[in-house]
Formats: structure tokens, C-alpha cells, sequence
């Protein structure tokens, strides 16, 4: 029986144009350009999701929409990317972050009893942020200070050889302020 | 490029060097820069001026004694100064040529004598965004040897000659890896270096990158000379955006001067790389992992054979190393492959780099040869247990390997000794535990994390991993009973051989060795419902009616 074939069967594979940006925000350029400058290739998925990251803080649906088309990467495997990876977040992150570093040494040298000092001043868990969006807790598998354990990083900055206290004064400027 | 030319920029920064009387090393690796090291350099280029001092303030990587830091380093004295605040910065620049500061000055001859140097000869001396500098301690020199004096197979035999293996710890020979990749078939190869340093309490791999970056690019462009590679990438942890910013960084500077791009050193040899982040994930240090993570996918491992030297990279032959192994192959080639060989035990070369942290003195990166006996890098080199604690166990090689007892203490470190003591060598992560440490605790807490960072692809690992989990739960709050005890044993074993990755394969070893060397302790929480560390908080006992 005869069938008509499509074009893609037929070996004439049509031109790809990149969907339209989701909005004029200038951050959507910045991910547009991590893509153009790899040539819109599937293996670029990830670096592109990290420029979605560092520019927007966090990866919601229309950007993983919008990068899996322009990636052609089926938004399946976009997601499944995004949810594999702990570095990648599906939630806005608050205002400020306090991250505990939860890797051996600061373990040995009693990181837990900062993340429970935290998440009791805080009522919330590990992962999370407060409800008004000002402090979000996280912990880090490692961040590399080892030497100085256990570490906080408070909005990024290493603090090393890190107290109870001192995790404690840090929340309640955040919260004061 | 050519070698006139390299001698030409490296002679340039020697003369302009020796202008200056002096020269201050001021650390800026994470943990010396967290404590104000970026203002203690502005401070001492400010006090050098005011002064009229002829100085020259030098940012380098890491010195190695970060509990000392910030460190300060004055040359040509060699004077080492600890915990230097900005406020120090006019009294050191004071000193300078009369006697040094005496409330500063650290001596720590114990900790840097039994140290030899070849990864880090450079950290803690050069400007790591500097490549001239680089260039000015021999830097590229090797490369253009391997270029213009070698043959690739003669590159390959010195590397097979030095009995170099992998330093991401699982001791493969990197000269017959290197042969395999070169004698796979296929006209597109490429080298990959892992820089996915995963493993918590680890961090060899940063300091290399981020203090001497152009080194383990310098190694990759032999590596790709030798197996006749032209693409190269560089897979690092995202959690390392200074390493990243330092590669990115030397890569440019490196293109820039010909010495990566298209026809290096004037021969017909094209090497390029780039740069891959990951994002948070540990199986992506196994290197089937890895290569998927590059290529924008999932990081799950895939059964070997093929390995990657074969069909690796989009099905490409892809020469996997560690940041370490290739931090070490231009001194091979500049120093003859005997030179390597000569250093080291029987089966393991050379020197290894580890990250010391823990419960001891002096906590940061040392190096030292390997075949030296535990006792030496604990007592020695890293001044003990502190606080009049006592020394319980040492932990090597991460989440894969395993707790060393005291009474092992004397045992030499090679690949085939820490495997045989039920541990690994790994990429080199080393905590240090005294008595208040609980080992049923500290084999949680490794089992935790395999089962988090389990990618879930194989059955044995993704579920074994959280029943060992809930197993040593029980055994932690005192609520397990002989019988969990047995079966926590026996799924050790099914997880150990039946997993498809090494993630899976060696998750078991943390609780393993800590039954094999610290067995009461589990009677302890199991029979006594007692801690003897005291960090277990027991579930209250059920009365029985």
C-alpha cells in the first residue's frame, strides 16, 4: 500500500529555527547565547540550564520548556536532567542563603549540630526556605575548605571553623533586617 | 610558539623578578582567602609603597598548613609567617631585610620535611593567572619537548616507563591506558580530565586547578599528543567556581600565547579544550558517568566493556584522567620516566597528594612519597591528634573507602596496602578521628550519602544502599538486634558484588572496615544500647510487661 512520505523520511531534514524568547527579559539573551555559541547541540543541555541557574536563581517550567525546544532535546530528558542533578533547583531560592556544608570533614567536626541549630531557629528543613522568602537553608556535599571545617556559607561567603553561634547571630541580622 | 620563544618569556620574568629585593607569597587559596587574605594583600602592596620598599606582592595557590592561615611566605628568606592579619601587613614589610617578625613567624620543618614536591612544585610560588610565571618554572617546556624531540609512542613509553597510575584512585597504569587509546581505530579521539572531585573531605583536585591551572592543561596537550588526540574537555564540580574562573582563565591566556589551538610549537599538532561544569552529582567521577554528563545527559554509569578508551565519548576512544595524573606528566617528560620511577614503594611511584583534615594539627594539603608509612603523614607532618584526645582511626578514600585503625598505623601507603587493609587509596581525601567519633555513626553517614548520590540505574545499589541505611539507623538508636546485625553483613556483600559502577561496588567498605576493626562497637549499640563515643542518642527502652 502506498504512503506518502514525509519530508524527514525522505532524508530532507527541514531548518530548525529556535522558538521565540518566553519574554523581553534580557536574561533570556544571556541562555540564548550560552546556546548559540554551541551551536544549539543537544550536549550543551546542561551548561545552558546553568546559565538559566546563575541568571534567573533557579529553574522553572517555562525555561526548561523553552530550553528543551530550542535544544530539541525531549522535554522528558530536560527534566530528567534537571531533577538528576542536586546543583539544580526547582524552587526560587530566598533572599539570603545560609548553606551548610555537610561533607566529611565538617561532618567529623559537627556540622550537624549546626544544620539542627539552624533548622530550629529557622522551622524549617534542610532544603527549604521560610515562608516570607527571606532565608532558605541548604546544605553543600563538599565545597572544598575542608581545612577550615566545619564550613557555613553565608549568601556565598566561606566562613570557616563555624559555631552554633555564630550560624545564630548571622540568621537573626537576616531577620531583623 | 617556539622553544626560543618560551625561554625568551620565561628569562623576561626572571630579570623583571630579580629587580625586586623581595618578594611576599600571599595565599589566597579558599581557606586562607576566607580568612582575609584579599585584604592582606592590599594592605601589604599599600604598606610596601608607603614604605618605598622595593617588594613585590605575589597572590599564589595553596602553601599547604591552611590551619596556619592566612600564610605569608617572604623571599628570598623563605621566612613562613602563620595567621597574618591585614593589621600585620606594615610590620612585615618593616622587617624586611633585618630579622623577621617573631610573633608571626611559624616554624613548621616537621610538617614540610618529610614532603616531597612534584603536583604542587609550583603552589604557593607562582600567580596562578599569570601564565608567564608558569612559563618562567619550566612551564610548557615539556610539552614542547613531547612536540619537537618526542615521537607520541616515545611519550607513551615514558609514561609506561615512570609506572605512573591513575591518582583518582583506582590505580590503573596510565601508560597502558594511554596505549589503548592510542592504538583504538578511529581518526576523532578525546581527552578528558575529571575534575568532578566528588569526594566530601577531599580537595587535592581544586587546589591544583585553581593554584596551578596551566599544569593540567600542559598534561592533557601531551596526553593528546601521544594518543593523537585534537579535543580535550575539562569536566569541573560547579561547587568550585574559583577553579573554573582559573581554568577558564589559563585556557584563554594559553591560546593566546599558541599553546593550545592550531599548529603548536610551529609542528602540525591541533589541541583544544574546554570546559564542562557539573552539577552536583557523585557518581559523574566514574568516568562512563562522566561521559554521558558531557554529552548533556543524565550522569548514569553503563557496563564496561567497551570502555572509554574504546568507545567512549560519542562513541569516540576518550583518554579519562584525574586532575593529579596529569598534573604529573610534564615533570615525567622534563625529568625522564626513571627519575618518577625511582620515587615511591615497589608497585605504587611517585609522590601523592592528600587532603589532611579531621581532628589532627595541622590540617591542609600535603604531599609526600609514596611508600611512607601512615604514622609519619598523622604524627608527623600533620603534628597529631589535638586537645589531648586520642587517635581512633583514619579515613581514606571518601564514601569508597574505608577506617584505618591505630594498630595499622604502621603500614606504608600504596594502592595495593590501603586495598588489602580494606580501604582505598582514592583521590586522596584523609580524615583524621579521635575518641569522640562514633565509627557505627561515621559508616551512616557514608551509607547516607551513597544512598542519596545512588544515580538508581542498578537494583543492588539504589535499593541495598537505602536497606543498609535504614540497618545501621536502627543499630545507631539501639533498637537492632543481633540478627540485623547479620543481615547488614551479609547485604555488605550482595551490594559489593552485585552492583553495576564502583559506587555501588565499594559503598559497602566504610561498613566493612569499621566491623572488621571496630566490631565491639556495634556489640556495644546492639547488645548494651550503649554509644562509647557518646554521639548516639538511644531510643528509650520498651518496657516489657
Amino acid at each position: 500500500m502506498f504512503r506518502a512520505m514525509s519530508p524527514i523520511q525522505e532524508g530532507i531534514v527541514p531548518a530548525f529555527t529556535p522558538p521565540p524568547l518566553p519574554s523581553d527579559d534580557k536574561r533570556w539573551k544571556i541562555v540564548n547565547g550560552t546556546m548559540r555559541k554551541n551551536g544549539f547541540a543537544r550536549h550543551a543541555l546542561i551548561e545552558t540550564l546553568h546559565t538559566v541557574q546563575s541568571s534567573f536563581g533557579y529553574l522553572d517550567d517555562d525555561a526548561i520548556r523553552f530550553v528543551a525546544r530550542s535544544l530539541r532535546v525531549p522535554l522528558s530528558q530536560a527534566y530528567g536532567v534537571v531533577t538528576f542533578y542536586h546543583y539544580f533547583s526547582l524552587k526560587p531560592p530566598g533572599k539570603h542563603t545560609v548553606t551548610v556544608c555537610a561533607g566529611t570533614a565538617c561532618y567529623i567536626k559537627g556540622a550537624d549540630a549546626l544544620i539542627a541549630a539552624a533548622e530550629k531557629r529557622l522551622g524549617i528543613a534542610q532544603g527549604q526556605t521560610t515562608k516570607d522568602g527571606n532565608i532558605s537553608l541548604m546544605t553543600a556535599r563538599c565545597v572544598g575548605a575542608c581545612s577550615r571545617a566545619p564550613v557555613v556559607l553565608c549568601d556565598g561567603e566561606v566562613a570557616g571553623e563555624a559555631s552554633v553561634e555564630q550560624v545564630l547571630e548571622q540568621l537573626e541580622r537576616w531577620t531583623v533586617e | 610558539m617556539t622553544v626560543e620563544e618560551l625561554e625568551q618569556i620565561a628569562e623576561s620574568v626572571r630579570l623583571e623578578n630579580a629587580k625586586y629585593d623581595h618578594e611576599i607569597h600571599v595565599c589566597m587559596d579558599l581557606a586562607c582567602a576566607s580568612q582575609g587574605a584579599d585584604k592582606l594583600r592590599d594592605e601589604l602592596v599599600k604598606a610596601a609603597e608607603a614604605a618605598g620598599k622595593n617588594v613585590l606582592v605575589r597572590r599564589t595557590g595553596c602553601m599547604g598548613p591552611c590551619s596556619s592561615g592566612p600564610l605569608v611566605r617572604v623571599d628570598p628568606e623563605e621566612t613562613l609567617y602563620a595567621h597574618v592579619k591585614a593589621k600585620h601587613a606594615e610590620a612585615i614589610v618593616a622587617s624586611l631585610g633585618s630579622l623577621p617578625v617573631p610573633e608571626l613567624q611559624c616554624d613548621l620543618s616537621s610538617h614540610f620535611d618529610k614532603q616531597v614536591r612534584v603536583v604542587l612544585e609550583n603552589a604557593g610560588h607562582i600567580d596562578p593567572e599569570k601564565i608567564d610565571e608558569y612559563i618562567a618554572c619550566e612551564g610548557y617546556k615539556a610539552l614542547m619537548t613531547a612536540l619537537i624531540e618526542m615521537t607520541p609512542a616515545g611519550v607513551i613509553h615514558r609514561i609506561t616507563e615512570s609506572r605512573l597510575r591513575g591518582r583518582g584512585g583506582g590505580g590503573y597504569p596510565t601508560g597502558l591506558k594511554w596505549s589503548t587509546v592510542a592504538k583504538a581505530s578511529g581518526d576523532q579521539k578525546y581527552i578528558v580530565c575529571n575534575g568532578d572531585e566528588g569526594d566530601p573531605g577531599a580537595f587535592m583536585d581544586r587546589s591544583v586547578m585553581e593554584g596551578d591551572p596551566h599544569r593540567v592543561i600542559e598534561g592533557m596537550a601531551i596526553a593528546a599528543y601521544g594518543v593523537g588526540a585534537n579535543k580535550g574537555f575539562i569536566y569541573v564540580r560547579a561547587e568550585y567556581p574559583v577553579a573554573v574562573a582559573r581554568l577558564t582563565m589559563a585556557i584563554r591566556e594559553a591560546r593566546r600565547r599558541g599553546l593550545l589551538g592550531s599548529n603548536i610549537g610551529g609542528t602540525t599538532f591541533n589541541f583544544d579544550v574546554e570546559i564542562r561544569l557539573g552539577a552536583g552529582a557523585f557518581v559523574c567521577g566514574e568516568e562512563t558517568a562522566l561521559l554521558a554528563s558531557i554529552e548533556g545527559r543524565r550522569g548514569t554509569p553503563k557496563p564496561r566493556p567497551p570502555y572509554p578508551a574504546v568507545s567512549g565519548l560519542w562513541g569516540k576512544p576518550t583518554l579519562i584522567n584525574n586532575v593529579e595524573t596529569y598534573a604529573n606528566i610534564a615533570p615525567i617528560i622534563r625529568n625522564g620516566g626513571k627519575w618518577f620511577a625511582d620515587m615511591g614503594s615497589e608497585r605504587s611511584k611517585g609522590t601523592k597528594v592528600f587532603a589532611l583534615t579531621g581532628k589532627i594539627t595541622n590540617t591542609g594539603l600535603v604531599e609526600v612519597p609514596m611508600g611512607i608509612k601512615l604514622r609519619e603523614i598523622i604524627e608527623e607532618i600533620g603534628g597529631g591528634v589535638p586537645d589531648g584526645h586520642t587517635f581512633k582511626a583514619v579515613q581514606t578514600g571518601g564514601p569508597s573507602g574505608g577506617c584505618i585503625p591505630a594498630e595499622m598505623l604502621d603500614v606504608g601507603v600504596s594502592y595495593d596496602a590501603l586495598m588489602a587493609m580494606g580501604s582505598i587509596m582514592g583521590s586522596g581525601g584523609m580524615i583524621v578521628m579521635d575518641d569522640t567519633s562514633c565509627m557505627v555513626n561515621v559508616a551512616r553517614f557514608f551509607i547516607e550519602f551513597c544512598m542519596t548520590e545512588s544515580c538508581g540505574k542498578c537494583i543492588p545499589c539504589r535499593a541495598g544502599t537505602a536497606q543498609m541505611y535504614t540497618l545501621l539507623s536502627k543499630i545507631c538508636d539501639g533498637t537492632a538486634s543481633m540478627d540485623d546485625l547479620e543481615l547488614l553483613e551479609d547485604l555488605c556483600s550482595t551490594v559489593k558484588e552485585a552492583s553495576l559502577c564502583g559506587l555501588g561496588q565499594t559503598a559497602p567498605n566504610p561498613v566493612l572496615s569499621t566491623l572488621k576493626y571496630f566490631r565491639n562497637e556495634y556489640i556495644e549499640h546492639i547488645a548494651h544500647k550503649r554509644c562509647p563515643a557518646g554521639v548516639c542518642t538511644m531510643k528509650p527502652q520498651e518496657v516489657l510487661a
